[in-house]
């Protein structure tokens, strides 16, 4: 893993990150050698150098760069000095590709290295934010480019493709790779540098070399054809400012460079460094199906260092929890035995509760919110219910109980259940919350203040005596949101209940009072879905606006934002321990965050289409991820690899949920089913040794059909959520379909 | 064929001539060639992106199809206005139309008439959302999983096949609450054809078919199914024919319901919704007939005020109330000052049909009113000839059904000046009137007392002895409307109850039939009137041309001498109980053999001993 070009990397990185801040850029190249001069010069020399005699400088480049490709270097620094011309003109020039190229041999090195980063410097204006700082230089950009080059780029194209097309197989997938970002980036030139027709012909020609999973982003590139389009166009934005990160073998690599540099082919050269990450191992090449598994999100394959951070996935210890003696039970008239017995049950129950788990956070690493006597009484009744639970496997499928909402004319976007599975919340896209207790419980508010006050507080069931029975019904409607709501998630308490909304607003909704307490601002866009912490306090929400972010409930401004994905962040999910959340987005990628740093600790891809569900295994160790072309996707947290890919459905996958022992995924989508798999023989057939520890490289077995338990078809209700009871009886959820 | 789309999708951009149209629209006269080029070209572009952003929209709203709304969000989410009155939910609204060389689609704009949209009854309420669960999930606390389903690991084919198999309760269990399963009601090819049939002799032309249609509904036991449509058919068919004024139809109903009251296997308590506003247009509508001045439908009124009574003595209960309820109506437009003398004779008519107690109440304090009001028709100018005709009928309705009642309520003597003060103009006639029916009073009490009715027990248990013989003649089958011979059935009848009854109680009179399959029922409805000579006519008694079966009873009060009203009413049950005992019936004085005890059913009003023919309608 010889970085062959980490150095400029992180600079260009850097300077990504903040192009405004040019100086610091500068500043950062004063170690190279005998450049710290002439580098300073982009800020200064475009003006003046620019502004007198236009078609003087103009040919001063050409001449310049027909020195420079004949590698009369000497000549090149002389004619400079003599000019006064800046170098990243030069650089831009190139960067353009319109001077043909640069010889970019491998003498110079430090020169090229200077040649690259003024290049970069220089790009940073060609990106969308600070473009129309600069007049001048993209005029004089123009002007220069078109002297017919541009009719080259499918010569440049061709000549690559035909060259991939005859190395050896081995090579040749991964080589592949390359040829998405190039296509991509050369067109996206061609149409900046106004050259409509030629970008068009360009398009007809190669967009149909590219791999079917990039299909949705080549309807957007088709329908840019003009430079202006390019203005605030969020895909290419993304295009510009991040890397493309392509994972290719060293020999392949090798391959690669020596073509180009015998080819001179400087035009591609050019893109690769400028806008591709490759990141070079050492080891065979992959196969086809491998890249394949891995690829398909907007931004190539995820840096293979991101996903190295140790992730602690494993769960917090269970608090201690006396069950009180005197608690109805069913062998209660042993009275010596009994507290025994409730200590083994107990112990079986919480095994893992007993002995801290090694990959478990600190206890403490993320405040949590202390347990109150309600919260404990419920942990109870859990462990209660968790005896009686029906151990599942491929011989002992769940039941499954549907919740059709009736009349919901396709206005139903989102479902959630309460943990004990005795509430269900349904956001509509009429704007409104509806609430329904599903067991005979009826749901009551709270009294006014004014009975309250009256209320003897001593008494035994003074919470009985706040409710008012008046009110009792069985579903209850929440009036607040302006907009479609598209994710409801109950806390684990079941006091409340958050709703995310298109109005850019998550609110907090009391079960007691069945009313709004807080509204959320802060994504003003918006929200597509938001989640408790399964420890409640705290929760996290994800919208339009690319980012996800972490709230307090007492707490009107967001905790940590985490930031990063490239499109807008479509699910969000709380993992079991509550110190990481995971983030699905449309950039087909998932991202794991850790709350305590805001960091991002994982990058998942491999998707070939937005991500619209998550779901934590519920030991933590493993996220399945189901998207809108209908896979779910296995993955180790641990290792950050993909292990298992589940292919079937054949619509966008709404629904993922994982049984309480984590034994079976049910997955529930548009096409109408509910899919039962395998998921321990999924988790348990991964090969994780070390070499693909390491290197990342998975052998996905092709066994969905396998995995497959049952498949269970609704008549025309599309599954919206699925929720498993503590007694692991499946529930799911949908509105009724009538067309 | 994915680069093909693609390509095509790539080189879509819109027509320079919708720039050119749009800018008109706006008001932009002469568009450049140029700059309509470039515009199209923006507008697409911004137009795919839109599209575009509203994808997400639909894919977040859990839809397989884009909708308006989605495409307001995407251009809420570039800031820009949403467009509005653009909410089609269900169907494109832009037409296609071509011409002059020119393709054009268009959105369709009516011109609406607003006071239309205020008129139009407001569109049902859409439901509500509601939350269906399977039944199953009522045994959720069950620890027992419901359904385990374990399809194996063979090939996808039997995976799907069972996993259908299994979820099928769950589908089932939806489709089970979506729809209230419906018991349909659905008629036999037969009984379609026997409704067509009885249906089409009632109101058709001949006279025989509607004898025996009216016969066969009366007596058929099998018609409780066609009971709802013979009750819709006949209400439709009230509603339509009194509109049209069409006597004869509307007459032919009426005994079609006549005919169905008579039905002892028909329950016509659940029809009575349809049933009596029926037969209560046919009692006080304005107009019956298209020549009200000639036609007689007086006769129709009174039949059906009849039939409202019986109705109401079978039906009226303490929670439906339908006699007060009636009354009522009755009372109602009988106060009325600017009622018709149609609709006011229809209204004494069925008052005074409801019994004696009615017409004492009731009718008799309006007497001097209603005299008065027929005085001035009578003797004022004359203003129509149908004004008097109603007039004449009112005045002798009103004697007739007065007389008798006042018979028995007035002591001697009748002093004509005595009557004039108490009744006004009416009073004359009144007391002549009154004189005829104790004159004919008296002499049924001496000639006719030769059934005695022996009443052993009052209700419920009630058994009573006979001490004449029912008769009948020919055969003693259940089909005595197969008999041939016309039977005139004269039972003139004193009863004589063991207890001392009070005035105005209805005895029921049992009588088992011993033919268990075919109860028949005959309620000859004999109501007689002293001195009276208004025909009552009893269209029930069915088959042929003339009736079959006259039970014409006169009672005297022979024992009780002037007691004022005595009802019997004699129905027919099935055999079953043991423990009514039959032996009751009258003795016909003029025919010999006794009516067999399984067609004995005879609803009786007596009220006065006189003779009283009957003739079919």
């Amino acid at each position: 893993m010889a970085a062959v070009q980490d150095g400029p990397m992180e600079l260009d990185a850097e300077k990504e990150a903040k192009p405004e801040i040019l100086s610091d850029g500068t500043s950062n190249l004063s170690g190279n050698t005998a450049s710290g001069t002439l580098s300073s010069s982009p800020l200064t020399a475009a003006p003046a150098g620019g502004a007198p005699k236009m078609e003087d400088q103009q040919t001063l480049i050409a001449v310049l760069q027909f020195l420079k490709r004949n590698k009369l270097s000497e000549s090149v620094e002389i004619l400079r000095r003599e000019a006064g011309l800046g170098e990243h003109q030069e650089g831009s020039q190139a960067t353009d590709g319109s001077g043909g190229g640069k010889g970019d041999g491998d003498g110079g090195d430090a020169n090229s290295l200077l040649s690259r980063v003024s290049i970069t410097s220089a790009a940073a204006p060609q990106s969308m934010p600070v473009k129309k700082d600069q007049p001048d230089v993209s005029v004089v950009l123009s002007a220069y480019s078109q002297q017919g080059d541009p009719p080259l780029y499918q010569v440049y194209y061709s000549g690559l493709k035909n060259f991939i097309e005859s190395v050896l197989d081995c090579h040749r997938a991964e080589l592949s790779q390359l040829f998405y970002p190039l296509f991509v980036h050369m067109y996206l030139e061609l149409v900046y540098n106004n050259h409509e027709t030629e970008a068009k012909a360009f398009f007809d020609k190669f967009s149909g070399d590219q791999e079917c999973y990039y299909q949705d982003d080549l309807h957007i590139l088709c329908g840019l054809t003009k430079k202006e389009h390019l203005k605030g166009n969020e895909v290419l934005l993304d295009f510009r400012t991040s890397r493309f990160v392509l994972h290719i073998s060293r020999d392949s690599y090798q391959l690669l460079k020596r073509h180009l540099q015998e080819r001179h082919n400087n035009q591609i050269w050019n893109i690769i460094q400028e806008h591709l990450y490759i990141d070079i191992f050492d080891g065979m090449p992959r196969s086809k199906s491998q890249i394949d598994s891995m690829s398909g999100s907007l931004a190539g394959e995820a840096k293979r260092e991101v996903n190295k951070a140790k992730v602690f996935y494993g769960l917090l210890k269970e608090p201690e929890i006396e069950v009180p003696l005197d608690d109805e039970d069913d062998e209660a008239e042993n009275e010596e035995g009994k507290p025994k017995k409730k200590k083994t049950k107990k112990d079986s129950l919480g095994s893992k509760s007993k002995k801290q788990d090694p990959n478990a956070p600190q206890q403490n690493r993320i405040p949590l919110p202390e347990l109150k006597d309600s919260d404990k009484l419920d942990k109870i009744m859990y462990m209660k219910e968790s005896t009686k639970r029906i151990r599942l496997g491929p011989e002992n499928l769940p039941s499954i109980c549907f919740y059709t909402f009736l009349n919901a004319f396709q206005g139903l976007t989102a479902v959630d259940f309460t943990d004990d599975s005795s509430l269900l919340a349904g956001g509509f896209a009429d704007s409104t919350v509806r609430v329904w207790s599903v067991t005979p419980k009826k749901l009551r508010k709270v009294k006014s203040a004014g009975e309250l006050n009256v209320i003897e507080k001593e008494s035994d069931d003074v919470l009985e005596r706040i409710m008012d029975e008046k009110t009792a019904s069985e579903s209850k409607i929440l009036h607040g949101h302006s907009g479609p709501v598209y994710g409801v998630s109950f806390s684990p308490d079941r006091n409340y209940l958050l709703s995310s909304s298109e109005d850019g607003t998550v609110r907090l909704w009391s079960l007691q009072t069945f009313t709004c307490l807080v509204g959320y601002k802060g994504h003003n866009y918006p929200v597509w879905d938001t989640h408790f912490s399964p420890f409640g306090y705290y929760f996290v929400s994800g919208g339009h606006d690319r980012v996800a972010r972490l709230w307090a409930t007492d707490h009107y401004q967001p905790l940590r934002i985490f930031a990063g994905h490239l499109a807008d962040v479509t699910c969000t999910r709380f993992h079991p321990n509550s110190n990481y959340v995971a983030t699905g987005s449309t950039d087909r990628t998932v991202r794991l965050w850790d709350v305590l740093n805001a960091n991002c600790v994982r990058i998942l891809t491999g998707h070939k289409g937005p991500i619209h569900s998550l779901a934590f295994s519920p030991n933590g160790k493993f996220l399945a991820s189901g998207s809108t072309d209908g896979r779910v996707l296995l993955w180790d947290i641990g290792h950050g690899l993909m292990i298992g890919e589940l292919k079937g459905h054949t619509d966008t996958i709404y629904a993922l949920k994982f049984s309480r022992d984590g034994e079976i995924l049910a997955s529930g989508s548009m096409d109408n089913t509910v899919r039962l798999w395998d998921s321990m023989k999924a988790f348990d057939e991964v090969e994780t040794d070390d070499f693909t520890a390491t290197t990342g490289h998975i052998h996905l077995p092709d066994n969905s059909q396998e995995l497959l338990l049952g498949m269970y078809h609704s008549k025309s209700t599309p599954v919206t959520h699925l929720h498993f009871t503590r007694r692991n009886l499946l529930l799911a959820a949908g509105a009724y379909n009538s067309q | 064929m994915a680069e093909e789309r693609r390509q095509k999708l790539c080189s879509v951009i819109l027509p320079t001539e919708s720039m050119k149209a749009m800018a008109e629209s706006v008001g932009v006269g002469s568009l450049q060639e140029e700059s309509c080029l470039a515009l199209s070209e923006e507008v697409s572009y911004r137009i795919k992106e839109i599209a575009q952003d509203a994808l997400k929209f639909m894919h977040h709203g859990k839809r397989r199809k884009l909708t308006t709304g989605d495409i307001d969000h995407a251009l809420k989410l570039k800031n820009v206005e949403p467009l509005y009155g653009f909410q089609s939910q269900e169907f494109i609204p832009f037409r296609f139309a071509s011409g002059g060389g020119r393709e054009l689609h268009f959105y369709e704009e009516k011109e609406v008439d607003l006071s239309d949209i205020i008129n139009t009854p407001l569109p049902r309420v859409p439901l509500d959302v509601s939350l269906k669960v399977p039944k199953e999930q009522q045994k959720t606390d069950s620890t027992e999983p419901l359904k385990a389903v374990k399809p194996g690991q063979e090939e996808e084919g039997s995976i799907q096949t069972k996993g259908q198999g299994a979820n099928s309760a769950e589908v089932k269990g939806k489709e089970k609450m979506r729809m209230k399963p419906r018991s349909t009601h659905e008629l036999s090819v037969e009984q379609q054809l026997y409704y067509k049939e009885i249906t089409e002799a009632c109101v058709g032309s001949c006279e025989a078919k509607r004898a025996e249609a009216l016969q066969s509904i009366a007596t058929d036991p099998g018609l409780y199914q066609m009971l709802p449509r013979f009750s819709t058919f006949i209400s439709e068919g009230v509603r339509v024919n009194v509109v049209q004024n069409n006597l004869a139809l509307l007459i032919y109903l009426m005994r079609m319901v006549k005919a169905l009251m008579d039905n002892p296997t028909l329950y016509l308590e659940k029809y009575l919704h349809e049933l009596i506003p029926a037969v209560v247009t046919c009692i006080v509508s304005k107009q019956l007939c298209l020549r009200p001045d000639v036609d007689n439908h007086w006769a129709l009124r009174d039949f059906a005020a009849r039939l409202m009574a019986q109705s109401c003595k079978t039906f009226s209960t303490t929670t439906n109330n339908i006699q007060s309820r009636i009354t009522k109506t009755f009372t109602k437009s009988l106060l009325d000052d600017k009622t018709q003398w149609t609709t006011r004779y229809g209204c004494i008519a069925g008052l005074a049909e409801l019994g004696h107690d009615v017409i004492k109440t009731l009718i008799i304090p309006r007497l001097s009113v209603e005299g008065a009001r027929i005085k001035a028709v009578m003797d004022g100018p004359v203003v129509s000839n149908i004004d008097k005709i109603g007039a004449d009928h009112v005045q002798s309705l009103l004697l007739k059904h007065c007389a008798c009642v006042v018979a028995k309520t007035r002591p001697l003597p009748d002093m004509v000046d005595q009557y004039k003060a108490d009744y006004g103009y009416l009073g004359t006639m009144l007391c002549s009137h009154v004189v005829k029916a104790r004159a004919q009073a008296a002499f049924q009490a001496q000639t006719v007392n030769r059934t005695t009715l022996t009443i052993t027990q009052p209700r419920p248990t009630l058994s009573m002895s006979q001490s004449g013989l029912s008769a009948s003649s020919g055969s003693r089958t259940p089909s005595i409307i197969k008999v041939p011979s016309s039977l005139t059935l004269m039972s003139t009848r004193p009863g004589t109850p063991t207890q001392p009854s009070p005035p105005a109680t209805k005895y029921i009179v049992m009588a088992t039939s011993a033919g268990a399959a075919s109860t028949q029922q005959v309620i000859t409805l004999s109501s007689s009137q002293s001195g009276s000579s208004v025909t009552s006519t009893v269209p029930s008694t069915p088959t042929s041309l003339q009736p079959l079966v006259k039970l014409e009873s006169g009672t005297t009060g022979a024992v009780s001498g002037p007691r004022p009203l005595q009802k019997y009413i004699v129905v027919s049950l099935p055999s079953s109980s043991s423990s009514l005992e039959n032996k009751g019936s009258g003795v016909i004085p003029s025919s010999t053999s006794p009516i067999s005890m399984e067609s004995a059913v005879k609803l009786e009003r007596s009220e006065s001993p006189a003779a009283n023919t009957q003739s079919p309608h």
